[in-house]
């Protein structure tokens, strides 16, 4: 028995009622995208048993699934980034098996990824018209042209950015704005976005929302990547869920609620979020005292106590990142003290935060939380070779053992403790980070958007780990721009707004209403 | 709810032939090095009667210790991302230095000079290293400017001339045996294994990787990433100062223009034994390999026959193809 996509007269498909679509080979013009059974393994390694997508013209399709579920792979495939074992691809009726992304886009597939390719050093206009600059005399750029087609693209998709202005002045989100007006650009039938929100704020995502409106209403069809469940339910028609590199379902997003969905896609029923346990202990087991840099923040005062998880929630830009890498020595500040249990203590470098027993969660796992091209096993015991270390010589034994319990406590998914980090997926990526930190036996610790990228369940895992973390008498700052989650996952929550704090809310009585109200 | 599907958990993968395919193509990258080394043995071993002797491999090995030893410093070097292109001119001095304590009617002892060499060379290196991670001056500016100066300040130091008559206590660093082994055979060995134990096991050699590998997780995970860059410059230095006395021992003369180019040809060994120039994926172990090869390759042809003007074009092309080789295997993980 193979699991068919209804065909599209027939509508939606209902999980449970299995066709097999015979329709499907010759499809009509109104579908431009449809793969059937695509299969491909990794080094003999499956990751994809059967990925299955229907995508009609005008349509924003999600396709959901946790980590490891085979998403990345699946859009691999179908961009021509890698290529299929088995399976079948249709583009617009027309069997393809791509062997480049350049044969997909002159198919007219446009991806956006995750991982933004910016040349910071150009402009704006420039960046969009990137290899297709409009030209004078066959020689020479237009770039007068080239400002004001750039200029009226962002007023179509009602961004409001200088096309002059130089990529390395925008802020991570203006610049994912930017590249997701590039891809428009381009006029691909097909687009695909993969976690396009996850690294803007609230305002952004409404930008970019009221762009794919547009796209959609010019007859283009997207297939939508998020982990976000709320972005689904605000943007997406329709939905397929793929879990452990399989097809679970697919329909129309009108006839599911957000529950079973999450329940699809983490394969298990979800009780709704409930304000975690206080187990705060009240003597202060944190502080931070006149924190100032610039325009970045000013006169930030935060205590956490012993058993407490203290959110940091802001916008974008409002401060709070800098002000917890400044704490931690990964930046500088211009005045600000620190004390640890009562007791003043002078961190100038990360070093010295990792001896005051603070430990952090970076913001961009591969940016700066990961040396990717390392081994699974470095990169957990990296931050605490002392401990497995004598004379400067590395004891195996003991780092090997501490490695292998690490990746068995946070159930970290990988062959084996020596494989790159590089080839694991997000959430397994960020188990990986937590497990360093944890390695480093820290009291204090610092998460700055921890689930950013990873799937329900892995972020469940995230939470019951900082609970249990914060249980045994720890210190936690949470950073997330995750109303939810922050609400779900704090004591006490501190709002930022432009650099200073806007206020303090106690999680079980704050709303979503009254944190956004106060951040924006 | 999901829909449970037992055909699908029954599949095979589609095209078990291609697979096959796939397993070889990966094995010949990952061991791509060590199979073309083995490969030209072998050729030679038939191409050539002499080639396997043990004079002549010998032969190869003193040949090769020379640049050995300072490919063994720039690992270190490229394994942050850097690159250090003083080491010819590092050598030239450092072995001007220590010929000129080992001259004359009261030579200094040869361990001395050569520590005096090792000295010399650890300062030019650590000039490098604060200018790469304390002024931030990128490696190659910073290395290429060190590269004239080092050359000048050599010419400077002797006038310019030779350096002859050196002891014969020091002649032996160059000339001599140990059991039957050519003496820069066995500092060559020593050094490959201190570096390899010091990459592999020690904590120190955990943080070159890091640094080079992501510099920015190095720093939050508490290493002090410009001493370590720092680091690897003194390293190389000291290195190039090791092998500036052993090559005028086995030249007889220390030359101040000895060393000459020498800094492209431990790259070169470096890149062909698939250490990354964009840090943080190498060993010392591959440099060791892409050493041997290019040292096989320079006798190999010497034997059979062929112009040395060949043997330039035959190297450049093998860097190439290492890349390459390198490039391909990075792309299908």
């Amino acid at each position: 028995m193979l699991i068919g996509l209804t065909g599209a007269a027939s509508g939606v498909a209902v999980a449970g009622e299995v066709e097999i679509d015979s329709g499907v080979v010759g499809a009509t013009s109104d579908i431009l995208l449809s793969a059937v059974d695509v299969a491909k393994s990794y080094s003999g390694v499956p990751a994809l048993f059967d990925g299955c997508i229907k995508l009609r013209r005008g349509s924003v399709h999600a396709l959901c699934g946790g980590n490891g579920a085979g998403k990345s792979t699946f859009l691999n495939i179908l961009v021509g980034l890698h290529q299929a074992d088995g399976g079948i691809v249709l583009c617009k009726g027309r069997a393809v098996r791509y062997a480049s992304p350049a044969e997909a886009f002159a198919d007219g597939i446009a991806i956006i990824t995750q991982e933004l390719s910016p040349v910071l050093d150009m402009t704006v206009a420039e960046n969009v018209h990137l290899g297709r600059e409009p030209r004078r005399a066959s020689w020479f750029v237009d770039k007068r042209r080239m400002i004001s087609a750039t200029r009226s693209l962002f007023e179509r998709l009602r961004m409001d950015i200088d096309p002059k202005a130089r990529m390395r002045s925008l802020s991570v989100g203006q610049i994912q704005l930017v590249e997701i007006a590039k891809a428009i650009d381009r006029e691909g039938e097909i687009l695909i976005m993969d976690e396009p929100t996850s690294a803007i704020g609230e305002r952004e995502t409404d930008i970019l929302f009221e762009a794919i409106r547009s796209l959609q209403a010019h007859g283009v069809g997207i297939i939508y990547v998020s982990h976000r469940i709320a972005d689904i339910f605000s943007i997406a028609d329709s939905y397929t869920v793929l879990r452990d590199g399989r097809f679970v379902e697919t329909g129309a997003v009108a006839n599911i609620d957000r529950q079973r969905l999450i329940s699809l896609i983490v394969g298990r029923s979800l009780s709704d979020h409930e304000k975690r346990p206080a187990t705060a202990r009240g003597e202060v087991m944190f502080a931070a005292k006149g924190f100032s840099r610039g325009n970045s923040f000013r006169d930030i005062d935060i205590d956490v106590a012993r058993g407490e998880i203290v959110g940091l929630y802001g916008l974008l830009g409002s401060g709070r990142s800098e002000f917890v890498n400044a704490v931690y020595g990964n930046e500088p500040k211009d005045s600000g003290e620190v004390f640890v249990e009562g007791r003043r203590v002078d961190i100038r470098t990360p070093a010295d935060a990792l001896r005051c027993g603070m430990a952090i969660v970076t913001e961009d796992r591969k940016e700066t939380g990961l040396v990717l091209t390392s081994s699974v096993r470095t990169n957990i015991s990296i931050a605490a070779l002392r401990r497995f270390s004598r004379f400067g010589a590395i004891v195996g034994r003991r780092e090997v053992a501490a490695v292998d319990r690490q990746i068995a406590h946070f159930a970290i998914k990988t062959a084996s403790r020596e494989v790159p980090v590089m080839r694991l997926s997000g959430g397994n990526q960020q188990k990986v980070v937590f497990a360093r930190c944890v390695e480093t036996a820290p009291r204090i610790l610092i998460c700055d958007e921890p689930t950013r990228g990873i799937d329900e369940g892995a972020k469940r895992d995230v939470y019951a780990f900082l609970a249990s973390f914060a249980a045994k008498g720890n210190a936690v700052l949470l950073i997330s721009s995750e109303v939810t989650e922050i609400l779900a996952n704090a004591d006490r929550i501190i709002v930022f707004r432009r650099g200073r704090i806007a206020g303090e809310l106690r999680a079980s009585t704050a709303t979503q209403q009254s944190l956004v109200h106060l951040a924006g | 709810m999901s829909t449970p599907n037992a055909s699908v958990e029954a599949r095979t993968p589609r095209f078990p032939a291609q697979a096959r395919w796939q397993a070889i193509g990966r094995f010949i990258s990952g061991y791509g090095i060590v199979l073309s080394l083995i490969i030209m043995v072998v050729f030679l071993a038939f191409a050539s009667e002499s080639f396997l002797s043990v004079v002549n491999l010998m032969n190869i090995l003193r040949q090769v210790s020379i640049n050995g030893i300072m490919a063994m410093g720039m690992t270190f070097v490229i394994l942050t991302a850097g690159i250090d292109l003083s080491i010819g001119s590092t050598l030239a001095i450092a072995g001007v230095v220590s010929g000129r304590l080992v001259i004359g009617d009261d030579p200094l002892s040869p361990i001395l000079a050569i520590l005096a060499g090792i000295l010399t060379g650890s300062l030019f290196g650590s000039i490098n290293g604060a200018l790469i991670a304390r002024l931030r001056v990128p490696p190659f500016v910073a290395t290429l400017g060190m590269m004239s100066m080092a050359r000048g300040a050599t010419l400077l130091y002797s006038g310019g001339r030779p350096t002859p008559e050196l002891s014969a206590d020091f002649l032996w660093l160059g000339q001599g045996f140990l059991l039957g082994i050519p003496v820069p055979v066995i500092v060559f060995a020593a050094v490959f294994l201190v570096s390899w134990i010091v990459l592999r096991f020690s904590v120190y050699g955990r943080w070159v990787y890091a640094v080079g590998g992501n510099p920015r997780s190095a720093k939050t995970s508490g290493i002090n990433v410009d001493a370590v860059v720092f680091s690897v410059y003194v390293v190389m230095g000291a290195l190039a100062g090791l092998a500036g006395p052993i090559l005028a021992a086995r030249t007889t003369t220390a030359l101040p223009q000895a060393g000459l180019g020498y800094e492209l040809d431990a790259i070169a060994a470096v890149v062909i034994g698939g250490t990354s120039l964009t840090g943080g994926v190498g060993s010392v172990a591959n440099t060791l390999i892409g050493t041997l090869i290019i040292g096989v390759m320079n006798n190999g042809l010497d034997l059979m026959g062929v112009s040395s003007y060949y043997q330039q074009i035959v190297k450049g092309a093998i860097i190439v193809l290492a890349v390459l080789i390198d490039h391909s295997r990075r792309k299908n993980p």
